[in-house]
């Protein structure tokens, strides 16, 4: 019996190790690394310095390039959280207050983005803005215009991929809080002299707010992480934080400074995740997975 | 009637937000058969060419081998280490549950770039060189959480009690694992295999960082050949893609339907046949 229960207090840990070792050694072990790795110094002849050098550090939070590119990041991730957050929650509200049966083939049509390629929906608006994209051949046809104009590689055509790639996560997460909403709770308001509009502002909105604050959360955290999106859609002028990190550890091959580089994003980013977590939980996030 | 003309209006915005997300995807996906060589508008009639053209580069042809063989074993370890993590998580309390199911989700939570590099430079650092090992070990860190996330959402509905009832009657805990857990699972693994292999199959930008040089899965072929111009052989590309990936998981969802209600009909059956027998017995 006392071999029983040991087994049992057992068991779990057997079962968690193989995955436990994954994360430790291929993730949480490399990111320990590349703190330190931060500090060390690529010498001119390509060989690592150990020991405890700022230079990078000096040079990541100091030149102002870098604070303008990773400043022009996160204007270009709010951008499209605010936007996201606006035109999702109408679909989602749809949905969420839809009859059954059509409920079940909107939320099919919602996981099918999720199916379809990145790179395949990103490039897709080539097709639509380019110079003999849809739009471009409408007006020429129609003659608004006389030869082709250039709508594509700018910052909103960035911010436009990235509304259209993270649209569906917004969504998903507001449509899941919706959906737990008591529907009585709306009907006891209207009942005691609010109007629909004063129903949905003073009850629905509030109780909808952690799903709306997940998909933000969400939203944010994977825009301001892109560089696939800039490299597409975007001109020479709108590279994101990502872009340089990519340069230096691909490109240059200055792995200290693009350690040092990647550590910035992940400090920004995790601050909010930390204040998500700290008012939230992890959980809500969770929850669009059932 | 006010409320009635706002749900309307809500219902057309929400019809207008569903053709933005698919509008350019469709467009993609009529190009591909257009005949005009340039791989835009206008539509100068129906053509397979593309395809063709597709199929006869033999670059495109090895990544969507390197794409098949990455996802199949990423899927194939991702699942196994995921599926055991969520059985423990879903059927065991112990102490530092919520450290653990952090530090499970973590990957999620941490940019794709981040990650990336991490694994890439500590690798580096140890002289493992990029490999498509390192792009198969990338990939499982990757996809796990997601793994675990979908598995552990579906194992909540199995009850304990049948598998208790197994045991009483004299099944070993193995044997219980294979002929009662494992078959109620199949649909909850299913699920994560098909989740680990569309997020390997479509990722970019932690196996742009992974990859060897000269070894290219379709999103990277396809990212390369954009840097050059659009050309109708990447809607072709494209095309290929969107079928791919979306009837994959309408079959494989159709036919985890279609043994479900076998296996509900078959224990039907034998429900029946067990009452039949007992009142012939009474």
């Amino acid at each position: 019996m006392a071999a029983d229960i040991a087994g049992e207090r057992r068991a779990p840990w057997v079962l968690l190790s193989p995955s436990l070792a994954t994360v430790g050694l291929l993730l949480i072990i490399p990111m320990l690394f590349i703190v330190v790795y931060s500090f060390w110094l690529r010498t001119a002849t390509g060989a690592d310095q150990v020991g405890f050098y700022l230079d990078n550090w000096i040079e990541v939070l100091g030149d102002r390039f870098y604070r303008d590119i990773l400043f022009q990041t996160f204007a270009i991730a709010f951008y499209t959280t605010v936007i996201c957050a606006f035109v999702g929650y109408i679909p989602a509200y749809f949905v969420a207050n839809t009859p059954m049966k059509s409920k079940a083939f909107l939320l099919l049509m919602l996981m099918l983005p999720f199916w379809i390629s990145y790179i395949i929906r990103t490039m897709s608006w080539i097709n639509i803005l380019g110079t003999s994209g849809a739009l471009n051949t409408l007006f020429l046809s129609i003659g608004i215009i006389d030869e082709p104009i250039q709508m594509l590689y700018n910052q909103t055509t960035v911010v436009l991929g990235l509304v259209h790639y993270l649209l569906p996560f917004m969504i998903l997460n507001v449509y899941v809080s919706l959906d737990g909403i008591d529907k009585n709770l709306t009907e006891a308001a209207q009942s005691l002299g609010c109007t629909g509009w004063q129903a949905f502002r003073e009850v629905t909105l509030p109780l909808s707010m952690p799903g709306l604050a997940a998909g933000s959360l969400l939203c944010f955290v994977l825009a301001a992480g892109t560089y696939i999106t800039p490299i597409v859609l975007g001109g020479p002028r709108d590279a994101m934080f990502a872009n340089l990190v990519f340069e230096a550890i691909v490109t240059q091959l200055n792995w200290p400074l693009g350690s040092a580089l990647s550590l910035v994003l992940l400090a920004l980013l995790g601050v909010l995740v930390v204040i998500y977590t700290r008012y939230l939980g992890v959980d809500q996030i969770a929850k669009s997975f059932k | 009637m006010k409320i009635m003309s706002g749900w309307s209006l809500i219902r057309i915005a929400t019809i207008l937000v569903y053709l933005f997300l698919f509008a350019p995807v469709a467009v993609v996906i009529l190009l591909a058969f257009n005949a005009n060589q340039f791989g835009g508008f206008p539509i100068e009639g129906f053509s397979l060419r593309w395809f063709d053209a597709l199929w006869n580069n033999d670059a495109i042809v090895r990544a969507f081998k390197t794409s098949l063989l990455l996802g199949l074993l990423t899927s194939a370890v991702s699942t196994t280490l995921g599926t055991l993590a969520a059985l423990a998580m879903v059927r065991y309390d112990f102490p530092g549950k919520r450290t653990i199911s952090t530090l499970l989700v973590a990957p999620i939570l941490i940019p794709e770039v981040v990650l990336a590099v991490a694994l890439l430079l500590f690798l580096q650092f140890l002289s493992m060189p990029k490999s498509f090992g390192l792009l198969l070990m990338g990939h499982v860190v990757f996809t796990l959480p997601f793994v675990v996330l979908v598995v552990q959402a579906r194992l909540v509905s199995i009850r304990r009690d049948v598998e208790e009832a197994a045991m009483s009657l004299g099944a070993t805990p193995i044997q219980t694992f294979f002929e009662i857990t494992l078959p109620l699972m199949l649909p909850a693994v299913m699920a994560g295999m098909l989740f680990s292999f569309t997020i390997s199959f479509d990722d970019i930008t932690g196996t742009l960082f992974w990859k060897p040089g000269g070894v290219e899965t379709v999103p990277t072929q396809i990212f390369a050949m954009l840097r050059n111009s659009i050309s109708p052989e990447i809607n072709a590309l494209g095309a290929v893609m969107v079928i791919f990936t979306i009837a994959l998981p309408l079959v494989a969802a159709s036919v985890s339907r279609v043994l479900s209600m076998r296996k509900i009909r078959a224990s039907n059956r034998t429900n029946n046949r067990a009452n039949n027998s007992s009142e012939q017995t009474a």
